[in-house]
């Protein structure tokens, strides 16, 4: 019996206790973090809600992460006045799951903003994330003005050590970072660490200051994101972040979670290395972000779980 | 009654033309096209439904144009009646015709026109001139107005309302639309229509057409007792009680007299042919006018622009021609057709579109180009397009746009941050929809921008983003004749299939 078999036995095992005796197992979960909690998770073969709801439920429920009464802000990918088919920005789908959930959890208001590249409006609109989040109760908000931003403080940045940050964060109580895993022309990948550039008012200081050094640098904010979930359903593996055709996009359906942002970006990485040679070392972010202790890329030493479905 | 009827169909169609400028949000999206219908862009379009429906509507009816379908006509009104309301005693007293000065600006009008200087057509044209006021002086306003609401509403949580950038599109167009304002409000104030009946080319045209209409206001001389009540009502100054006679050049059919008369005395009405009488205005002293004016609009762009901007760290570069809209064509094209009403830069969701100065030389003052300043030029965008009345821009389908070189993109490898700093960028080729910019190895597993211009749409994403000052590292040389850029390679779709996560 190898590692993997012996925890998964053991999840097994645990989670059919639980059915009978939750309170006895909550404390023996807090007590064995290997035998009930997960650094992160994967899951490979289904459809954007349905790879959420299973992944969540392997970190016991989104109720770990957000509270009831809580205000919660789901940060997706909005960048590109793109559809969901071409791959541009975070699946509407998986969207509408993330906040409803929130809700159910009990959060008090669920906000979805992002500061985008093209005509904001056209993003919001065309991404099917505007509707579908207003939909399942979420409040949208701008992002396109200097207004909707405030200055904060990055005392362990390197570069980047003041930013102004979009208000929804700085406000909120918890907030779930939701990218879609793209192929990046300049930063190499696209992931949870730099799909933080859309939190951010000027994202022309990190092109000027050593971008992968600044997102690093923005990924140190007092208020990390309680939990990033990447969106693999359908990936850019060339010409991104924007695309140029439905060429470039894969229909990989996957999706990864975890606290850890800099192990699930690397996870991603390596899951976007299948198909498009990307060693880790040009992802210059990752190893700058690990420095910064904002997270591990050795994720052979972390607790993983693997779905497929 | 008929007064009831024009002033509902001005309401109405002033409304429906100042909402269209000043919204920014998508709300006028489907509101019906007025400006179509006005007569200068209908004209430079070659609609020739719209003008010929105007010309006959003028011929059997007299300037009805002027009093419900001119926005700047309207607005006058707006503010002759306010000038009313805040001073009951103001009366309108008759004045005669200044013949010379109205033909005069005409032919002067017509002649620098002719000669390449649209921007005398563009500052007189009255629905011209009321967009770019609109645009350049109430918009702003409309904007603060949104903005202030927005900040409540966004405080308590709700954004329906949401902030929007108020910035100055361009100095001399800004200037214009204040001294249009200025002018045309304050001639309106104190004297109802005297611009439309002295200064305004289109009132001049339907003036003299006017004269030949079939139905117009008449005095009856046989009940009028030459009380003057009709005259002092008059807002365009056109009518002299003590004589009985009304100048129907400079009438525009708001009928405000016909009510007033206590004598039933003046009355709108079938008339038939009269004979108007005519004076040849001095046509020598137009010509040299009008050479003079002529001469002084065909002085070259470059005899007046001061380029000298200051050598800064980094490399110097000037653009060679400016970016003409889509669907421009040419910037031949667009000074022979645009009279700078800027109804484009209102719906140009991209904020892409600003007013030029001199680039495209003196006559096509105010006119508008690309300026990746505030944003870039969507891909699939093709709003200007679509809504410019005086075909300056043609209608472009979404395809057709995409195939389309408005410029194309240079590239200054001595200024890229790669290049100096050795970091990671690819802000342009990030925002590249067709990767005319992409991204080729330098050194140190860095990469560098590449480009190829033939596929390059110039659209200005690369050059608006690029964090370089003061001299970007990259940006788009204008087309001056618009071509068609070359398809871009599609990368070989091949079906992948994924069995493991890959870690």
């Amino acid at each position: 019996m190898d590692r993997r078999e012996f925890l998964k036995a053991l999840a097994l095992t645990g989670a059919a206790v639980t059915m009978k005796w939750d309170g006895v197992m909550d404390i023996m979960a807090q007590e064995n973090h290997t035998s009930g909690t997960y650094d992160l998770v994967a899951v490979m073969g289904g459809e954007p809600a349905e790879m959420f709801r299973k992944a969540i439920a392997e970190f016991g429920g989104i109720g770990k992460f957000v509270k009831a009464g809580q205000k919660v802000v789901v940060k997706p990918n909005i960048g590109w006045d793109k559809v969901p088919e071409l791959a541009g920005n975070t699946n509407p789908e998986l969207i509408t799951e993330i906040i409803r959930q929130c809700f159910d959890a009990g959060a008090k208001e669920v906000v979805v903003f992002d500061h985008t590249c093209d005509d904001w409006r056209k993003c919001y609109q065309n991404s099917g994330i505007e509707e579908a989040a207003k939909a399942a109760g979420a409040k949208v908000m701008p992002a396109h003005e200097e207004s909707y931003y405030r200055e904060i403080e990055l005392p362990r940045a390197k570069n980047l050590k003041k930013a102004k940050v979009h208000t929804a964060i700085l406000d909120c109580d918890v907030w779930i970072n939701v990218p879609i895993l793209k192929n990046h022309g300049g930063a190499k990948m696209t992931i949870s660490m730099k799909n933080h550039m859309g939190i951010v008012w000027d994202r022309g200081f990190f092109h000027s200051n050593d971008l992968q050094q600044c997102i690093a640098d923005i990924c140190t904010i007092h208020k990390p994101a309680v939990l990033n979930v990447v969106d693999a359903y359908r990936i850019l593996k060339t010409n991104g972040p924007r695309g140029k055709s439905e060429a470039d996009v894969v229909l990989t359906k996957g999706l990864f979670m975890s606290p850890d942002i800099v192990a699930v970006d690397t996870a991603a990485t390596k899951f976007f290395n299948q198909i498009e040679k990307m060693p880790l070392e040009v992802v210059g972010h990752l190893a700058k972000g690990e420095e910064l202790k904002i997270g591990t890329m050795d994720i052979d030493r972390l607790n993983i779980k693997r779905i497929k479905i | 009654m008929l007064k009831k009827i024009r002033l509902l169909l001005a309401l109405v169609i002033g409304f429906t033309i100042t909402c269209c400028f000043l919204d920014f949000a998508g709300l006028t999206d489907g509101w019906p096209n007025l400006a179509r219908w006005q007569f200068v862009p209908a004209l430079l379009a070659g609609s020739l439904v719209v003008v010929i429906t105007l010309l006959v509507l003028t011929l059997l009816f007299g300037r009805i144009y002027c009093s419900v379908i001119c926005p700047l006509g309207i607005f006058q009104d707006v503010i002759a009646w306010i000038s009313k309301k805040t001073n009951r005693k103001k009366k309108y007293a008759f004045s005669r015709e200044k013949r010379l000065l109205r033909y005069g600006i005409l032919g002067i009008v017509i002649l620098a026109f002719l000669l390449g200087g649209t921007v005398l057509l563009s500052l007189l044209d009255p629905y011209s001139a009321f967009g770019r006021m609109t645009v350049n002086v109430f918009r702003p306003v409309y904007q603060g107005a949104n903005n202030l609401l927005a900040g409540v509403f966004n405080h308590f949580g709700n954004y329906t309302f949401y902030h929007v950038q108020i910035y100055v599109l361009s100095t001399a167009s800004l200037l214009i639309g204040l001294l249009t304002f200025g002018a045309v409000g304050w001639l309106a104030w104190k004297h109802g229509r005297t611009w439309c009946n002295t200064l305004c080319p289109v009132g001049t045209l339907w003036g003299f057409l006017s004269r030949y209409s079939l139905w117009k206001v008449t005095i009856d001389r046989q009940n009028c007792i030459s009380c003057g009540l009709c005259e002092r009502k008059c807002k365009a100054a056109c009518i002299d009680s003590r004589e009985g006679q009304i100048d129907h050049s400079r009438c525009v059919d708001c009928f405000d007299c016909l009510s007033t008369c206590h004598k039933q005395a003046i009355h709108y009405r079938f008339l038939g042919k009269t004979k108007p009488t005519e004076t040849s205005p001095d046509s020598s002293k137009r010509q040299f006018v009008a050479t003079l004016a002529a001469l002084s609009l065909s002085i070259p762009a470059k005899a007046l622009t001061q380029a000298a901007p200051l050598s800064n760290s980094n490399k110097a570069w000037h653009k060679q021609h400016p970016l003409s809209p889509p669907g421009s064509r040419s910037a031949e094209h667009l000074l022979a057709h645009c009279t700078a009403c800027h109804l484009c830069i209102a719906k140009c969701p991209s904020r892409v579109l600003k007013p030029a100065l001199f680039e495209y030389g003196a006559g096509g003052m105010m006119q508008p180009k690309m300026d990746f300043e505030h944003g870039f030029c969507n891909f699939d965008c093709t709003v200007c397009s679509e809504v410019c009345p005086n075909g300056a821009l043609l209608p472009l389908s979404k395809e057709e746009k995409h195939k389309l070189q408005m410029g194309r993109v240079v590239f200054v490898i001595d200024n890229c941050i790669v290049h100096t700093d050795e970091t990671s960028c690819g802000a342009c080729s990030e925002h590249c929809p067709t990767q005319a910019v992409s991204m080729v190895p330098y050194k140190n597993g860095l990469t560098i921008p590449s480009v190829n211009p033939d596929i390059c749409v110039g659209c200005g994403g690369c050059e608006y983003v690029c964090p370089v000052r003061p001299f970007r590292a990259i940006y788009i040389e204008g087309n001056p004749v618009h071509q068609q850029a070359k398809a871009f390679q599609e990368a070989e779709r091949k079906e992948v299939i994924l069995d493991d996560f890959g870690f």
